[in-house]
Order: structure tokens, then C-alpha cells, then sequence
């Protein structure tokens, strides 16, 4: 059996090859390291994970490499841990980033020189390194080590068209929002550190578990302040502002960073520290209410978008909102179980978008699509499956893990305005996605002609990873059936069941009665259903006229969810605006005019002197004789004591 | 010899002597007039230094001085080529016209 360490080795590997041979050895060295390592990585944690779960699965492995930090009271190990979250999360993204880098060689075969070729590949493999760092961490600290790491390659990869201006400045907003998110996971986890002298895993969330009362004061804060470095990861309002933005990279880096694994790392962290985050219900409110909010506002400014990828970006956004509405009423499985459902539809979607956007030789607007549904048949079947599964439509994925996280959202009481806006936000969902279907899939073609003689359907590398996600977009919902269907038809709650101890005085909410549950199916299939039909009669078939004579009917109204709320323009005025404004005053003022004012002042001052004593130095040497000799007289006349 | 003149007069004797070399050192501008001063008033403090050794009965001063005229012929020597390389240079030796340390 391997070693854990190797998992994420190899692609490191495979990125140094890239890095240093790349360019020189061409794209076929480059395509046969970047997606061997990719592959074999998948195949290392795979083997690591067949018979982990074949043994049921429940108890941690911990594999500790030696000791990391050692200073004080402070002591970090280089370990890592493998149980049901961590092997979770390694199985859909190695698969899914193995997927991914298939579809990049048939993506970015024919734009690119061989360097930004290599380099591409290079941090593309960088970036799985990081993030299987990230999952497999057994300390909050290693965790930090991969989440910086995936939030580089984030920036790196979306400034990949770096001589484009406005993705070398979404790649830096990338960077910098995410900086105010890290800031607060590094005061988390200094809070964790004064509380439990510790930041492992098994010592922090065993500390805990085992005395609630002890440690729950200091948990609300702490919660709190981690939950601020997953909301700037995984793009929830107010700190969402760079995602949409994210999608000036390239289309498959959208996919496996920006919808597939990196922006679910702000999930797994939450659900990673149930423990605490149970132990704090404020933090948790707090959590659900977030997510609820970003879930339904991401979801109404995806409705007025034409950018085919910013509607998934905002899709993106609204289902992460989605997952932090189930972490936050407890139902973490459920978040869990979306981050995987989502992991294959949205991938799936993205990679789609990215096929659309090769055939339309890199035109975006979803006004000038249309028809495509008989140019691309690979791509429009998948892409059909994949919004289905999105939209809740059973049997497919979405729709068991969209329902779990309803009915965990029904259970968690009160007056139910979670549930509302969940169930609100996936009639939105519905309605969006399949808006963007009929728009660029159905009616007639309104590119130029140019375009339409161009249209074709992508290569096998490309189509090959479409179906594969398509038919986990199908079936991947299977493994966490609702309890209507028997007490054990929730495979995947009851493997994961092991990361959730039971907590001393934290209740857990009874299961619904079968009946209830069966309603809550129903509505939700109802909404979905109604949001589809409305946006296939508004887009299909009319032809956008209704939605057209309603946005003109309140053009304010309009333009305002069209320009994404003006959220970007508020930031601009709030914080970026005083931000400049300070640095300039700190560079006029402090820099130039105190610090440098007072350098040159002192240099203004030895050079006036020299300037008036130069005098003195006439070249004459009877001048110095005589100075000599008025010298000399002065001594002597002081020595004498006569003066 | 030099015993049965008084200290006073030598004295003043090299006094004068060195107040003319002082002038000339002062007031000249060739370079080797200058120099020459120089030499008569290191040889004013030669006559001084034998005065007072005179006086006092004792060898020293008559040693002292040896050592400074030894010294004085060294001196000369670079002195001299001093000026030679200096005239090779700027083809004067008037030291009005050799001011390249001016501001």
C-alpha cells in the first residue's frame, strides 16, 4: 500500500517536470506529464481508497511523517489523514481534475504556444498538488499551506492571458479578496491555538467533543473568524465579488477550480470543524443565513446575464450558498453530498460552455449563440443532462442532494424562511440554467455567418470527460438516497456518519415523518419544473420576447440585477476608492514629503556647507603657506598664554 | 668658535635669517625661489639648535644638525624632481599658475 504523502507528490512532480522541461520539449512531453501525473495520481488515491472503504471505513488513518514546527508550547506534525471527509473529497477531485486535464489538451491544443502550454499544465498540476494538500492535511495548518496553495494557482490561472488587462486584473482581485477570507481563517486558527494548545485535527475536535461546556464561549469568535476565510474561498457575499471576475481564465481552469473543487474548500473546511461550528449555534445562524442570502442573490443576477460563463459563475456562487445553507441548519452530509453532486454537473456545465465557447471561436455572448443543439450533439446532450441534474429534476444527482438540503432546511424549524429561499432559489436555478440552454442550444443561429461555418463539434478529448461527468451528473445522486426509501438507502450519510460524533448537550433534529418528506420531493419538483417550462416558453420558443417586454416595463429594476447590483461599483466607492485614496495621501505626504523631505533636507544642508568652505580651497599654495603661518602664530601665541 | 658669541646674537642672527626665508617662501612665485627660502629657513633652526648646544656645553646640537642637513639633501633631491616632473607637465613652475586643488 502507498503512502498518503505520494497522492499529492505526484502531481508536484509532474509540475516541476512542466515547469523546467516544458518548453523546450514541446506539448506532447507537456500533455504526456500533465495528464500522467494527473491520472496516476488518481490511480495512487484510488488505490488508497477502494480498500479503505471495502473495510467499512469508519476509523481515521493518520499518517504522521515527523514533526514540522517545533518552538515552545508549539509543536506541528507533517501528517496526513485519510476518513470518510478527506476520502471523499480525494476521490472527486482526482477524478474530476484527472477529467479536466483530458479536456485541457483538446482545449488549449491549438491557441497556444509551446511555453503557455507548458506553463498552463504546470500550474494546472500545481494547483491539484495544493489542493490534495489541502484535503488530506491533518493539521489546520498544513490545511492553510494547500489553501494559500490553491489560492496562488487560482491567480496564477486566471491571469493565464496575462496580456489581456482585465484578466491580469481579475487574476489580482482573485488574489486579493481571497487575502481578506485568509486573514480570518489565520485568526481562527491563532484562536484555536490559545484555546486548545493544539491545531491537529484529532486533538482540537476531541478536545471539544469532550468538554463542551469548557471551550463553547470561545467557540462562537473562533467560528466565526474561520468561517470568514471560507467565505472569501468559496465566493459567498459580501466577499463573491471575485468569482464572477474568475472567468477571464480559461474554461476548463473555471471548471476545476472555480466550480468543481477549489470554491468547495470553504465547505469542506465548515464541515471539517462541525464540531466546533455545533458547539456554536450563533456561528451556525450565521452560516445559514449567508448562505441562504448568496444562494438567492447570486441566483437573481444570474438570471440577467448574457456571458454564458457568468451565469455559471453566479450559478457557482448561488449553489455554494446552497451548501453553506446546509452546514449552517446542520445538515452537513447534505452539504457534503451537493459539493460532490456539484462537483460532477457544474464541471460538466463548464467544460460544456468551454466546448460552445471552441466551437464559436471564443465568443461568449449568449445573444449571439443559438441552434446549436444539431452542431454540437455531444455537447448539447450532456449539457442537457448536466442542467437537469442542476435543476432538480429526479432521478438525477441534483435533485437528491438539492432535496437534502431542503429537508434539512425544513427540519431545522422556526419559521422556515430558509426552506422558502432554498426553495425559492432552485426555481431560479431551474429557470437560469435552462434560459442559457435555450438560448444558446435552441432557435436560430444569430452569430455571424463566419461563425456558423466554423461550428463544430469538439475533439474527443474534450467530448470524452463531457460524458463521463454526464453520467455522473446521472447516477452520482444514487448513493444518498432519502430515508423514504428505506432506513439504509443513505449509503453516503451513513459513511460519512463517523465525521459527525454525537455532541453532549447539542440536540439533534428528529427525521421528518415519511409523509413530510414526500411533500417536501414534490414541491421542490414542482418549482424546479415551473421555473424550467417558463424559461424554455420565454427563450425557446418565444424567442426572448416576454422577458424583453418585461425588462423594459421597469428598465431601472433591470439594469440594476443586469449590472450585478452594482456591487462592484459600491466595493469600488466603500473600500477600493479610500484604499487608493490612502495610499496616495501615504505616498504624497508620508513618503515623499516627510521621509524623502527630510533625507534631501540633511543632504541640502553638508552641501550648502561644502559650497561656502570650497572657498577656502584656492589652489594657491602661498594661500595654504600663509594660513600655516598664521597657524603656527596663533599656537604659539596660546601656548605663551597670551591670549 | 661659536662659544664665544653670545647666545643672544646668534639668535637673532637666525631669527633674521628665518623671517627672510619665511618672506621669500611667502612672497615668491618660482617654485625654486620658494624652495630655497624653505632651505634658508630650515638652515636659521640648523644655526639656533648650535647656538643653544654651544651654550649649554654639550655634542647634541652638533648631532641634530648633521641629522637635518642629511635629511635636507634627501628632501632636495625629491623637491627637485618634484619640480622637474612639474615643468614637464605644465611648463611653468610659477605656483600662481599651478592651482588645480581651486574650488
Amino acid at each position: 500500500m502507498i503512502a498518503l504523502w505520494v497522492i499529492p507528490v505526484i502531481p508536484l512532480v509532474g509540475f516541476a517536470l512542466n515547469g523546467l522541461l516544458g518548453t523546450r520539449l514541446g506539448k506532447g512531453f507537456v500533455s504526456a506529464v500533465g495528464v500522467g501525473s494527473a491520472g496516476l495520481a488518481t490511480l495512487a488515491a484510488y488505490s488508497r481508497l477502494i480498500p479503505y472503504l471495502s473495510s467499512g471505513g469508519g476509523t481515521p488513518v493518520i499518517e504522521p511523517y515527523g514533526s514540522w514546527i517545533v518552538a515552545g508550547s508549539l509543536s506541528i506534525d507533517l501528517s496526513f489523514r485519510l476518513d470518510p471527509l478527506s476520502a471523499l473529497m480525494l476521490s472527486f477531485v482526482t477524478f474530476v481534475g484527472f477529467l479536466i486535464h483530458v479536456y485541457s489538451v483538446g482545449y488549449m491544443h491549438h491557441d497556444e504556444t509551446d511555453a503557455g502550454y507548458a506553463r498552463y499544465f504546470g500550474y494546472l498540476n500545481l494547483f491539484l498538488f495544493a489542493m490534495l494538500v489541502l484535503v488530506l492535511a491533518e493539521t489546520f495548518l498544513l490545511m492553510f499551506v494547500g489553501w494559500e496553495g490553491v489560492g496562488l494557482c487560482s491567480y496564477l490561472l486566471v491571469g493565464y492571458y496575462y496580456d489581456r488587462e482585465y484578466a491580469a486584473a481579475a487574476g489580482k482581485k482573485a488574489f486579493v479578496v481571497n487575502r481578506i477570507g485568509d486573514f480570518g481563517f489565520l485568526l481562527g486558527m491563532f484562536g484555536l491555538f490559545t484555546t486548545f494548545g493544539s491545531l491537529s485535527y484529532s486533538e482540537v475536535f476531541g478536545k471539544a467533543a469532550g468538554n463542551p461546556a469548557l471551550y463553547q464561549p470561545a467557540l462562537t469568535l473562533i467560528c466565526l473568524c474561520l468561517f470568514v476565510g471560507a467565505v472569501g474561498k468559496s465566493a459567498q457575499v459580501p466577499l463573491y465579488v471575485w468569482l464572477p471576475d474568475a472567468m477571464a481564465g480559461p474554461t476548463p481552469v473555471s471548471a476545476l477550480i472555480h466550480a468543481a473543487t477549489m470554491v468547495t474548500a470553504g465547505v469542506y473546511m465548515v464541515t471539517r470543524c462541525n464540531v466546533l461550528f455545533r458547539l456554536a449555534p450563533e456561528a451556525m445562524a450565521v452560516v445559514a443565513g449567508i448562505g441562504a442570502f448568496t444562494a438567492i442573490f447570486a441566483g437573481t443576477i444570474a438570471v440577467a446575464q448574457n456571458d454564458i460563463k457568468k451565469v455559471l459563475a453566479y450559478s457557482t456562487v448561488s449553489q455554494l450558498g446552497y451548501m453553506f445553507l446546509a452546514c449552517g441548519v446542520g445538515a452537513y452530509v447534505a452539504g457534503m453530498f451537493h459539493v460532490m453532486t456539484h462537483a460532477f454537473f457544474k464541471a460538466c456545465l463548464f467544460l460544456g460552455s468551454g466546448s460552445v465557447i471552441h466551437a464559436m471561436g471564443g465568443e461568449q455572448d449568449m445573444r449571439k449563440m443559438g441552434g446549436l443543439k444539431s452542431k454540437l450533439p455531444i455537447t448539447f446532450w450532456t449539457f442537457l443532462v448536466a442542467t437537469l441534474a442542476i435543476a432538480g429534476i429526479p432521478p438525477l444527482a441534483g435533485f437528491f442532494s438539492k432535496d437534502a438540503i431542503l429537508a434539512g432546511a425544513f427540519e431545522a424549524g422556526g419559521l422556515r424562511i430558509l426552506w422558502a429561499v432554498g426553495l425559492f432559489t432552485a426555481g431560479l436555478t431551474a429557470f437560469y440554467m435552462f434560459r442559457l440552454v435555450s438560448l444558446t442550444f435552441f432557435g436560430r443561429f444569430r452569430g455571424t455567418p463566419d461563425q456558423e461555418h466554423h461550428l463544430h463539434e469538439s475533439p474527443p478529448s474534450m467530448t470524452l470527460p463531457l460524458i463521463v461527468l454526464a453520467i455522473l451528473s446521472v447516477v452520482g445522486g444514487w448513493v444518498g438516497l432519502p430515508a423514504v426509501f428505506g432506513e439504509n438507502a443513505n449509503v453516503f450519510a451513513r459513511f460519512l456518519a463517523p465525521v459527525l460524533p454525537g455532541l453532549k448537550g447539542v440536540e439533534e433534529h428528529a427525521a421528518l415523518p415519511h409523509a413530510t418528506e414526500w411533500a417536501l420531493m414534490a414541491v421542490s419538483v414542482l418549482v424546479a419544473a415551473a421555473g424550467l417550462l417558463l424559461a424554455w416558453s420565454w427563450y425557446a420558443r418565444g424567442e426572448g420576447r416576454t422577458p424583453a417586454r418585461i425588462a423594459a416595463a421597469s428598465p431601472g429594476v433591470y439594469a440594476l440585477v443586469a449590472d450585478k447590483f452594482r456591487i462592484d461599483e459600491l466595493y469600488g466607492v466603500l473600500f477600493v476608492k479610500p484604499f487608493y485614496w490612502l495610499s496616495r495621501t501615504l505616498w504624497k505626504v508620508v513618503d515623499v514629503l516627510l521621509i524623502d523631505g527630510v533625507l534631501n533636507a540633511g543632504a541640502f544642508v553638508v552641501e550648502l556647507t561644502g559650497d561656502l568652505l570650497r572657498f577656502l580651497q584656492t589652489g594657491n599654495v602661498r594661500n595654504y603657506a600663509l594660513t600655516f603661518l598664521l597657524g603656527l602664530v596663533a599656537l604659539l601665541l596660546v601656548v605663551a598664554g597670551w591670549i | 668658535m661659536i662659544g664665544t658669541i653670545p647666545l643672544s646674537e646668534v639668535l637673532i642672527v637666525s631669527g633674521a635669517l628665518f623671517c627672510i626665508g619665511l618672506c621669500g617662501a611667502l612672497l615668491r612665485r618660482n617654485a625654486i625661489q620658494i624652495f630655497l627660502s624653505i632651505e634658508l629657513m630650515m638652515n636659521s633652526a640648523n644655526l639656533a639648535i648650535l647656538g643653544y648646544g654651544a651654550s649649554l656645553g654639550t655634542r647634541e646640537g652638533q648631532i641634530v644638525v648633521f641629522f637635518v642637513i642629511a635629511i635636507a639633501a634627501a628632501e632636495a633631491a625629491v623637491g627637485l624632481a618634484i619640480f622637474v616632473a612639474l615643468f614637464r607637465h605644465t611648463e611653468t613652475i610659477d605656483v600662481n599658475r599651478i592651482n588645480l586643488l581651486k574650488w
